[in-house]
């Protein structure tokens, strides 16, 4: 059954912009990024917004809904009350370009900044075998669509810009993750570089990253703190640093 | 200069958070209940007293090793006999609180429920933090938190001591085996949760196989590492109601010294 919604859209660009308050038609059903489109088809036909898939696995559609970063095709209508106004932003940790559609070209030179996967040099891709019990933990960090609603909520770089520099985010610590725990991965020296070039150590564990996951990846108790663990068997624990010294050990290279 | 939400580039908004949802509770829950126990362990800690009653012994002071000791209580020796400081003799406590004070602080479940309780950073998901430096862990002395598995390693030390303090809790105030209290429940309890919260923690998983890059090679630490990550998706309720269990422990342990109440005997 159709309703009236009330929402306060922003409008602007990187030099300035405001709430705008609308009331548009809701349907049974329909998510935010339905009702946008709405307000865009019959009040604002110059309102930006980015999308594409609509179901989820694009990670275009991302925005704050309410305070919250979500995709907007991912939040039904049905979550807000009947009399409530629905607050709708652009992402807040990145550089605004037009009304709900931000720069997030920040995420792609952090992706460059990833040393890529080195297989092993006597086999060609196509060639590798592994086991499926060890390439499991990796595959969940595959299922991340980049929709970076980790990266706009992690408060290193949402509230410090000056933290953008020197700190990968949680998108990339995943990748880092996947790579190091890659049972054919080459490269010996992520833990290191995950520490002193990505800033793991910035990352105070505070969950936000996990807590809006559209795809549910643990981020944190699966790929950071094993990350910190690991960085702590190369740089701040010298009894298995000297034992891996003594005898070789998987995993403390 | 404007930083975070308010940096020149960003969408102008001027709120700080536009969560309409009750965002500050679980901080305001987390720091209530963190500082109400800071507040009781500190009071038993330097009470000096009503720790120990035949056969019954509060976590508080256990090991005790101190020869300031209560008679009776000092399981394992007295090492480190006594130490005054202008005068006053120190608490027995105090030599043995710094080893589990030390793991919850450096666990990483506790240190995101205070570092958004007690330090804002952040307060709640997309809510702005007040601080306008940030350098996380990187150094001194967040860096310290790094060290959190030598706690880790002390604290199956105390969780054996403490199994053991419930194992002598089958014998009655005369020293004879076969009886069991409700003491004796209280303090196997205790000890259950500890483990289960030590079980639980990152670091176990990540000693038990997380380190591992080929788990195929290592089944039987793959299959234990399979039990540690079951458990560890439950880390935070441990904690929470390890942390508790252990003050009503020492508070039940009190009752019973101080005379307050009786020690039920079932056999």
């Amino acid at each position: 059954m159709a309703r009236k919604v009330k929402m306060r859209i922003w409008r602007g660009d990187s030099k300035n912009g405001d709430f705008k308050d609308v009331t548009v038609e809701a349907n049974e059903g329909e998510v935010v990024l339905d009702v946008i489109h709405r307000v865009q088809a019959t009040q604002m036909s110059d309102l930006a917004v980015r999308w594409n898939c609509k179901a989820g696995k694009c990670g275009s559609c991302s925005m704050e809904i309410n305070g919250k970063p979500r995709l907007a095709c991912m939040t039904r209508m049905n979550m807000y009350g009947e009399d409530e106004n629905i607050t709708v932003t652009p992402l807040r940790a990145f550089p605004v370009i037009k009304d709900l559609v931000t720069d997030v070209s920040f995420n792609y030179k952090k992706a460059m900044e990833v040393p890529a996967f080195e297989g092993p040099e006597d086999l060609k891709p196509g060639e590798y075998r592994m086991q499926q019990v060890d390439v499991e933990r990796s595959q969940e960090f595959r299922k991340c669509i980049e929709c970076f609603l980790c990266q706009d909520t992690c408060h290193v770089i949402r509230d410090h810009e000056e933290n953008k520099k020197s700190f990968a985010g949680p998108r990339f610590f995943i990748r880092i993750a996947e790579l190091d725990m890659h049972p054919l991965d080459r490269l010996r020296n992520r833990k290191k570089k995950a520490q002193e070039e990505h800033g793991l150590g910035m990352c105070n564990i505070t969950k936000c990253c996990t807590e809006v996951c559209p795809e549910h990846i643990k981020i944190t108790d699966n790929a950071i703190i094993p990350m910190k663990e690991r960085v702590v068997d190369v740089k701040y624990d010298p009894v298995r640093w000297l034992g891996s010294k003594i005898r070789k050990r998987e995993g403390i290279e | 200069m404007a930083t975070g939400v308010f940096s020149s580039t960003r969408a102008a908004i001027k709120e700080r958070t536009l969560r309409t949802d009750r965002w500050w509770l679980q901080p305001a829950i987390t720091f209530g209940v963190l500082i109400a126990f800071i507040i009781y362990a500190t009071f038993r800690a330097f009470e000096k007293k009503y720790y120990f009653t035949e056969p019954l012994i509060s976590p508080f002071y256990s090991p005790c090793l101190s020869t300031a000791c209560l008679d009776g209580s000092a399981h394992f020796g007295t090492p480190i006999g006594t130490i005054t400081l202008f005068g006053i003799v120190i608490s027995p406590a105090l030599f043995i609180l710094i080893f589990p004070l030390g793991f919850r602080l450096t666990c990483y479940y506790y240190r995101k429920a205070y570092y958004r309780s007690f330090w804002m950073s952040p307060p709640a998901c997309a809510v702005a933090e007040p601080h306008k430096k940030y350098t996380g862990e990187t150094r001194a002395p967040l860096i310290l938190q790094n060290g959190h598995r030598w706690f880790f390693y002390f604290g199956l030390i105390f969780n054996i001591i403490l199994t053991y303090d419930a194992i002598i809790a089958f014998k009655n105030p005369e020293g004879e085996w076969g009886h069991m209290s409700v003491g004796t429940l209280i303090l196997l309890l205790n000890a259950t949760m500890l483990w289960l919260y030590s079980a639980s923690c990152h670091t176990c998983r990540h000693t038990i196989g997380g380190r591992l890059r080929n788990f195929s090679k290592h089944p039987l630490r793959y299959k234990m590492w399979t039990w540690v990550s079951a458990l560890n998706e439950r880390h935070p309720v441990y904690a929470w109601i390890s942390l508790i269990v252990v003050a009503l422990t020492d508070f039940y342990v009190r009752l019973v010294a101080s005379g307050t109440i009786t020690n039920y005997y079932f056999f």
